[in-house]
């Protein structure tokens, strides 16, 4: 946190103005009582005057001074907020830790009890609490603290039970560490950032009901005031001094904005999302490129580079070529750009991202302009990794896999179910009339990148962007959905560019193989070459080295035991 | 993973490349099978690091283990493959105590802890440790790897000198530098916080170790790394491991007995290698041969 | 008073509710009514047991508070026989229950009249401000939300980003009772065009309504900003990128649709809160619901009617989440198993 602190980009502008605000407020809290208490309690025969250079928010009726009136209860204010959000935020992370130590039952009842008291308005729980005591200062702190108990209970629960499924509380478990200590070690010091941003929330919130009480006339009493008092107060004048309301109101206000401001700075900068900056590529103006006569391939990048803008470069000037009908693989580890070369291609590069190139085009789409989108669509189809987020949840398949169909190809319902009926059935999907009236959460992962294969062959398409496509796929499935990618290079002859980490998988389909480290090509291999670990560049033969590979010799002496 | 395994551990090649491994593999592939004790959960019960029997398993109503019967035998390193939703990490996870059996009997060096009650089951417990797959959320990130190590040894016996010749000895094991005590995760590869995590596992010296998947979220030059320290700590470690993972080529590199699962059962267990040799149930050889570069392996 | 605590505390899924015999019973809809029956069973059980400990727990002696001021220590002895302050506490316990099954919660020691009367008066007047704040709210909320989301989707726009921040938080910050009293200030003191108080005419809705609105207009936008935000970084708009859809085509069946679930969740445990707001703007704009009774009830003491009402408000914030959970579950049969708070 310290170190924190000192960060350059912790100190948003929204966090300095959260902060000096709320240092100015604790300052008049400490000075404005001992300095203008005369100005504020004193009665003087100067009532109700409207605001003048010696009285800026002008007087009430007893010729107070207003100003000094919502300066002075700054100090109340903030002891009876700060007050209140203590009782809630220490009692509710000891309720919620204890919940989260004892026993399954008793856990699964208390959690019950939690849901219900926290869907219960937390201000009417405190006006119970208010109606049994006597009005007053502590008995304001008390309801509007307890009354936040159940939700700062019941989000503590839910942070311990989210961090204590997190494997190094399960190992630590294991490892026979008691689970006090557990709490005490693991527990709390991961769940210390969220509880502080929360924590903010709690006073902005503990601010309002406490003024709130006071307002209705159930906290503070005459002859103490705070903001809510005051405002109160301002009530009966309203039509006579209407600026009476003025003081508490803005006093309020700013005290609730500078802690939401340091609660919301605290919050962004613990994610990730918030920190992204754009970046406007400049399109290059022609949508089209002439291709030269001797020119065969079909996709053709020179010197693609791709950097964070301001940042390192991460494709440091590669040049390839994708012929008609050729089956084109990227190969590296993680970190080697691959993707990022291949997203590029596809005409889908991260936003945040800067994209040049001496020529970027596939066909003669200018890929470093805006080309014609429905071209795009029909031209350029694109595989995913991992089957399980890249169809939308809440639409049938049947309505996702025709999108392309129905947008850029203009065919009708009833034509477009039909097409994608046929390509469901070319890659072995049963019942596809029946799969396409269903979610996709009810389809297992094969049939999910299956399908996915499906529509991106339907439009017939000039070059398949496969990123990845079987990583996440079991090993029976994966070749399954390699055979079904060999089919449509085959039937088809649909070029391909292929992204993969897996040298064997590249190995069996491709008919070139580009070998990627650190943004740059380090070799150009055909299957043959590969095949005959006709390698030379060291970092292959050392990538070569580390893919496991099965071996089987021939069979020993006794066999395995087969249960039935 | 001593040295008196039943069939002889796969030498630690100082060469990282193919070739050499290739020779290690074939050279050895005989001794080991004839040996009575490979036959899966027949044993006595002593020579066994962990074994079940007739384990079944239900979440509500998914029935995830089938009347499962294996075991581990002392020393040894066996693999558990199978696919997604096959069962072989819920085994894993009910080994160690995460999941409870619905029935059947979980025995680790011949006694049952999940009849056990109080700090004997505690005890108990430890003697089976767990490598979660992803090394990214296996370690606090707001502990050094020396407090995390730590955990493990007795907070109360002991001085600060033996624990800190622990932790330095224990991060030896999986070759890093002692000064690696100081760091925290953060400062750390995923293949180094993998090694943090075996030489948590091996602190307490257990029976058995679990290793779920702990190559799949890695590189393959990481993985590499990996499965060469896994071959290299078999000669130094006692522990018996089960190395749960769906890459059958890996298994082979690491184990000496593989249990393939399919559906919530076993279908086929034995000798690493007679199993891929002579794969006997469909479903392995299936498996065996949808291995991108496998002999039986074919796109057509 | 948005509660954003709730809202923050519904954003991680707890324990699963185990739910009555959930295990036994096929039906999706049959468990699901089984559930929620059990939890407004169970908040009702809550509520009763709180509300009558009210009195028991009150310093001073409820019975001199119901026989009024200058009462005779006879008159005081005939009070609590009559409304039973004698018997055992488990006598008294029964007969509250009882008479809350019959609908009898008592008369108002104030005014005599009876409590379940007197909340079915006020009732329709809460009713009409909350609903109408809560379509408005919905209404208005959802689409700039999601538009803010857009427009600064990737880090684009960062002026509005932190200018949509910065309003809100300010606009949020003010209590809305302070937004009340300023809007009377504004518009019924200073340019009279509205009424400042009272429910007399159509108009006298516009300003409690709106005084009701703000804030939770500023916290469900930020909400539907954040989960959209969320979702255009899902896997499946990338897809529909990758088929080149529209913008608005991709927005509205890609990311819409998605956002439903969260959004009406959290919007219902906020609105379920604003029955809270509503108690204090009903006192700024001496609005007669029961809001403003139960301050009035409070301030007099008049515990029979405090009674009522928060049981009255409890069973309504419970229904709100209810009616959430009906209308998600109706959309998407998925959140059949859900319970409301899981997002």
């Amino acid at each position: 946190m310290m170190s924190r602190l000192r960060s350059r980009e912790f100190w948003t502008p929204a966090m300095i103005t959260g902060a000096a605000l709320l240092a100015a407020l604790i300052l008049i809290a400490v000075i404005a009582p001992l300095t203008m208490t005369q100005a504020a309690e004193q009665l003087t025969p100067n009532a109700a005057l409207g605001p003048s250079a010696e009285h800026w928010l002008g007087t009430d009726d007893f010729g107070r001074d207003l100003l000094a009136r919502a300066l002075v209860a700054t100090r109340l204010t903030l002891l009876m907020t700060a007050g209140a959000a203590a009782v809630s935020v220490v009692s509710g992370v000891v309720i919620g830790l204890a919940i989260w130590l004892s026993g399954r039952r008793v856990r699964e009842v208390a959690l019950r009890i939690l849901e219900t008291a926290v869907a219960y308005p937390s201000l009417i729980f405190a006006l119970v609490i208010a109606a049994v005591l006597e009005p007053g200062v502590s008995s304001a702190v008390i309801a509007i603290g307890i009354a936040g108990i159940p939700g700062f209970a019941r989000i503590t629960a839910n942070l311990a039970s989210s961090v204590s499924s997190s494997e190094y509380v399960v190992t630590a478990r294991l490892l026979g560490v008691s689970p006090v200590r557990i709490a005490a070690r693991h527990m709390l010091p991961n769940m210390a950032e969220p509880l502080l941003i929360l924590s903010a929330t709690v006073f902005a919130l503990s601010l309002v009901e406490i003024s709130a009480l006071s307002f209705i006339g159930l906290g503070v009493q005459s002859p103490q005031y705070d903001f809510g008092r005051l405002l109160n107060d301002s009530l009966g004048a309203l039509y006579t001094q209407p600026v009476e309301a003025v003081g508490p109101s803005v006093m309020i206000a700013l005290t609730g904005l500078s802690v939401m401001l340091i609660g919301d700075a605290l919050a962004a900068h613990a994610d990730p999302r918030a920190k992204r900056s754009f970046f406007r590529r400049v399109l290059q103006r022609n949508r089209t490129i002439t291709v030269p006569a001797g020119d065969t391939a079909l996709v053709r990048a020179e010197n693609l580079r791709i950097s964070i803008p301001g940042g390192p470069q991460l494709v440091k000037g590669i040049t390839l070529a994708i012929n008609p009908g050729e089956v084109v693989a990227l190969v590296g580890e993680s970190g080697s750009g691959k993707s990022l070369t291949a997203m590029a291609i596809a005409g889908l590069p991260s936003e945040d991202l800067a994209v040049e190139a001496d020529l970027l085009r596939v066909g003669e789409m200018n890929m470093l302009a805006a080309p014609d989108q429905s071209r795009l669509a029909r031209d350029i189809s694109i595989v995913y990794q991992d089957p399980g987020t890249t169809f939308n949840p809440s639409l049938r398949m049947g309505s996702q896999l025709t999108e392309v169909l129905r947008t850029h190809l203009g065919l009708g319902g009833t034509k477009a179910r039909k097409a994608i009926i046929d390509a469901l059935t070319s890659v072995n999907i049963t019942e596809p009339a029946h799969r396409l009236r269903q979610h996709p959460h009810e389809l297992s992962g094969g049939m999910r990148q299956r399908a996915m294969i499906a529509a991106s062959i339907v439009t017939s398409p000039k070059l398949i962007v496969a990123d990845e496509p079987t990583t996440a796929l079991d090993v029976t499935v994966q070749a399954e959905v390699l055979r079904q990618f060999r089919r449509i290079h085959r039937e088809q002859g649909t070029a391909m560019l292929f992204i993969s980490h897996d040298l064997a998988v590249v190995e069996a389909l491709c008919d070139t193989i580009l070998v990627m480290k650190s943004g740059e090509i380090v070799e150009r291999l055909t299957s043959a070459q590969l095949a005959a670990r006709d390698v030379h560049h060291p970092y292959t033969k050392a990538l070569l080295a580390a893919i496991p590979t099965l071996e089987l010799g021939p069979v020993p002496a006794t066999a395995g035991v087969a249960t039935p | 993973m001593n040295a008196n395994a039943q069939t002889p551990p796969a030498a630690l090649d100082p060469q990282p490349g193919g070739p050499g491994r290739r020779a290690a593999h074939t050279a050895a592939p005989a001794a080991g099978p004839a040996d009575p004790a490979a036959a899966p959960a027949a044993g006595p019960a002593a020579l066994q690091a962990a074994s079940v029997s007739n384990l079944n398993v239900r979440f509500g109503a998914a029935h995830v283990l089938k009347d499962v019967t294996m075991a581990v035998p002392a020393g040894t390193v066996v693999g558990l493959v199978g696919e997604s939703g096959s069962g072989k990490s819920t085994l894993g996870k009910t080994l160690v105590g995460i999941n409870k059996p619905s029935s059947g009997e979980v025995l680790i060096a011949g006694e049952d802890f999940t009849k056990m009650r109080g700090r004997r089951r505690q005890q108990m417990r430890r003697e089976v440790q767990y490598i979660p797959q992803d090394p990214y959320s296996s370690l606090s990130p707001r502990r050094t790897t020396g407090q995390t190590l730590a955990e493990a040894l007795d907070p109360h016996g002991a001085n600060p000198v033996e624990h800190r010749k622990a932790i330095a000895a224990a991060l030896e094991r999986v070759k890093l530098d002692p000064s690696a005590a100081e760091k925290y995760p953060h400062q750390f590869s995923g293949g180094q916080r993998q090694r943090i995590a075996i030489a948590r596992a091996l602190m307490l010296e257990p029976k058995l170790v679990i290793a779920d998947e702990i190559t799949s979220a890695l590189d393959v030059s990481v993985q590499a790394d990996i499965i060469r320290l896994l071959q290299g700590m078999r000669s130094t470690v006692d522990s018996a491991m089960l190395f749960i993972s769906h890459n059958l080529a890996v298994v082979q590199q690491v184990c000496d007995e593989v249990v393939v699962m399919f559906q919530g059962r076993i279908v086929e267990q034995g000798p690493i290698e007679s199993v891929y040799r002579d794969p006997q149930h469909d479903y392995t050889k299936k498996l065996l041969s949808s291995v991108p570069g496998s002999p039986g392996f074919s796109l057509d | 008073m948005t509660s954003s605590i709730a809202v923050e505390a519904s954003r991680t899924p707890g324990v699963a509710a185990g739910g009555a015999g959930g295990r036994f019973i096929r039906h999706p809809w049959v468990g699901f009514s089984l559930r929620r029956l059990g939890g407004l069973l169970l908040s009702f059980v809550v509520l009763t047991v709180v509300t009558f400990l009210i009195v028991p727990l009150i310093p001073g002696d409820p019975a001199v508070i119901a026989a009024g001021d200058g009462a005779s220590p006879a008159q005081i002895a005939n009070v609590r026989a009559e409304l039973g302050l004698d018997l055992p506490m488990l006598t008294q316990f029964l007969n509250y229950v009882s008479g809350i099954l019959r609908l009898d919660m008592g008369t108002s020691f104030v005014s005599g009249e009876r409590v379940s009367t007197l909340i079915f008066t006020r009732f329709p007047f809460t009713a009409e401000i909350a609903l109408l704040a809560i379509v408005l709210v919905l209404l208005i909320s959802v689409p700039l939300g999601m538009a803010v989301a857009i427009l600064t989707r990737g880090g684009r726009n960062k002026w509005l980003d932190h200018g949509f921040n910065f309003l809100t938080s300010l606009i949020y910050s003010i209590p809305q009772y302070v937004v009340g009293t300023l809007l009377v200030v504004v518009f019924a003191v200073t340019l009279r065009w509205l009424p400042a108080a009272g429910a007399a005419t159509l108009n006298s809705l516009v300003l409690p309504t709106a005084a009701l609105m703000l804030g939770p207009v500023c916290v469900i936008s930020r909400i539907v900003r954040r989960e959209t935000a969320v979702v255009l970084d899902k896997d499946y708009v990338r897809t529909a990128r990758g088929w080149r859809l529209s913008a608005l085509r991709t927005n509205a069946r890609y990311v819409l649709p998605n956002l439903v679930t969260t959004t009406l969740t959290l919007s219902g445990l906020i609105l379920a809160a604003q029955l809270g707001g509503a108690v204090v703007i009903e006192t700024v704009f001496a609005w007669p619901g029961l809001g403003q009774g139960i301050v009035n009830a409070i301030l007099q003491r008049d515990y029979p009617v405090i009674r009522g009402i928060i049981l009255v408000l409890g069973l309504l914030a419970t229904l709100i989440i209810i009616l959430v959970d009906l209308i998600l579950a109706i959309i998407d049969p998925r959140n059949l198993g859900a319970t409301s708070n899981d997002v």
